[in-house]
């Protein structure tokens, strides 16, 4: 869902940063077995990372927000598992397998996990790049009922393309299983005031990682 | 409010996870999903393998080396695959250089986008609803709950990870550290420091740290 909890930038109330002096890397054993799962379950290719994300993203927003960071990534990953019938919901009411899996395409080695290799997401151009840096641009207006990248703070909102980081995986078409539709992609700079208005601090530039289709010329 | 940096200290939220955790996990071996030793290793490559230091040595490298300091800023996967001294970065990674006029700051609002393969897992903080929420509206405010004032002439630019860059704060060297080596420099080097939260240590605290 794009207009969800997870679309937070701007909000007040959540209160203070509080930074933990000398965090260990997890807080709990299971953060740890969460973190491999999401991993290793991912490899198997029949979700994208934005598929991942917009499983959390469609959590109700009370339990988003009453749930730890690793407690989402656990939630998103069941549903997930149950959605793309990997798992039935009857074994998950019953904390133990009940039929053999079904056969999947790729699965995680413990060489592919040695090898700790990270996903590429740039793809080859399919058209050449509508904007170049300088450019002023405006966002869309866009409310899709499904998986974003455009903030909502950064909706209907003038700036200046700053870089062209070349052509990407589309995350509105792969969360959805459209596949990539490769996009290009663009640092897109704001000034506060574009953002926040006229109270905004004058010293604050923003940028977003803004693809195309989320821009028409200004 | 239930919010992340608190919730280690629930226990009822960490006996049910616990509990759910292992279940779904016997459940994905039991049907050949995932492999017992496979999962082993992500854990042992997050906690040992990954982590600040990279950052740290690829900061000193930028701050001794000006040419490699170049290569890092026009493009910072090549410079620091060129390395080789570390697992490769993830593909499309970007530096961004503090300087007098301008000082850097990272966020990813809608989930938790971190540059992990030079920093390692982004801390609770970092994930943390006011981290989010308010760096985009209030970076100052956020700075101050760091400790972090800026002089008033300094802008501040956020960059807010809405797609798959990665982005790395370059800190300004502190003063005092001519002639030092890359080790050195490392030692300054904090993970807040390179995500825009912190700045450098300075010589003079990183030597008091050694004396303690």
């Amino acid at each position: 869902m794009t207009n969800s909890i997870h679309d937070m930038g701007g909000m007040h109330g959540f209160g203070a940063v509080e930074p933990e002096p000398n965090e260990p890397v997890f807080h709990a054993d299971w953060e740890k077995r969460v973190l491999a799962l999401q991993r290793a379950a991912g490899a198997t290719g029949l979700w994208t990372i934005d598929g991942g994300r917009a499983s959390l993203e469609n959590l109700p927003p009370a339990e988003y927000l009453a749930s730890s960071y690793y407690r989402r990534w656990f939630l998103g990953l069941e549903r997930r598992v149950v959605a793309h019938g990997l798992v039935g919901e009857d074994e998950i009411a019953g904390g133990r397998a009940l039929r053999p899996g079904i056969r999947l395409n790729r699965k995680l080695t413990l060489e592919d996990a040695k090898a700790n290799r990270y996903g590429r997401f740039d793809r080859p151009a399919p058209s050449p790049a509508r904007f170049k840096a300088g450019d002023q641009v405006k966002t869309r207006n866009i409310n899709p009922p499904t998986h974003t990248r455009l903030p909502r703070y950064a909706r209907d909102k003038i700036g200046t393309v700053e870089a062209v980081r070349g052509c990407h995986v589309y995350p509105d078409s792969a969360a959805i299983g459209a596949g990539d539709n490769p996009q290009w992609l663009y640092a897109v700079v704001f000034t506060g005031r574009e953002l926040w208005g006229e109270a905004a601090d004058p010293s604050i530039t923003l940028s977003i990682e803004a693809f195309e289709p989320y821009l028409t010329p200004a | 409010m239930a919010e992340d940096h608190h919730a280690h200290d629930h226990g009822s939220e960490l006996s049910e996870m616990q509990l759910r955790v292992r279940a779904l996990e016997t459940i994905l071996t039991e049907k050949g999903y995932v492999d017992p030793a496979a999962l082993d290793q992500i854990v042992e490559n997050v906690e040992t393998r990954i982590g600040p230091h990279i950052g740290a040595r690829i900061v000193a490298r930028a701050w001794a080396d000006p040419e490699f300091k170049r290569r890092l800023l026009e493009d910072a996967s090549d410079a620091v695959n060129a390395l080789a001294s570390f697992d490769p970065v993830a593909a499309h990674l970007i530096a961004v250089e503090n300087t007098p006029q301008t000082h850097n700051v990272v966020v990813c609002t809608l989930c938790s986008c971190y540059p992990w393969s030079v920093l390692g897992l982004p801390p609770v903080w970092y994930k943390s609803f006011p981290y989010r929420s308010r760096t985009v509206i209030d970076p100052k405010g956020v700075l101050a709950d760091f400790g972090l004032t800026l002089p008033a002439e300094t802008q501040i630019r956020i960059w807010d990870s809405t797609a798959e860059t990665r982005f790395l704060v370059v800190p300004m060297r502190p003063d005092g550290t001519d002639g030092w080596s890359e080790e050195q420099l490392a030692e300054l080097v904090t993970r807040d420091s390179m995500v825009g939260t912190g700045l450098p240590k300075s010589p003079e605290a990183a030597k008091g740290e050694a004396r303690r």
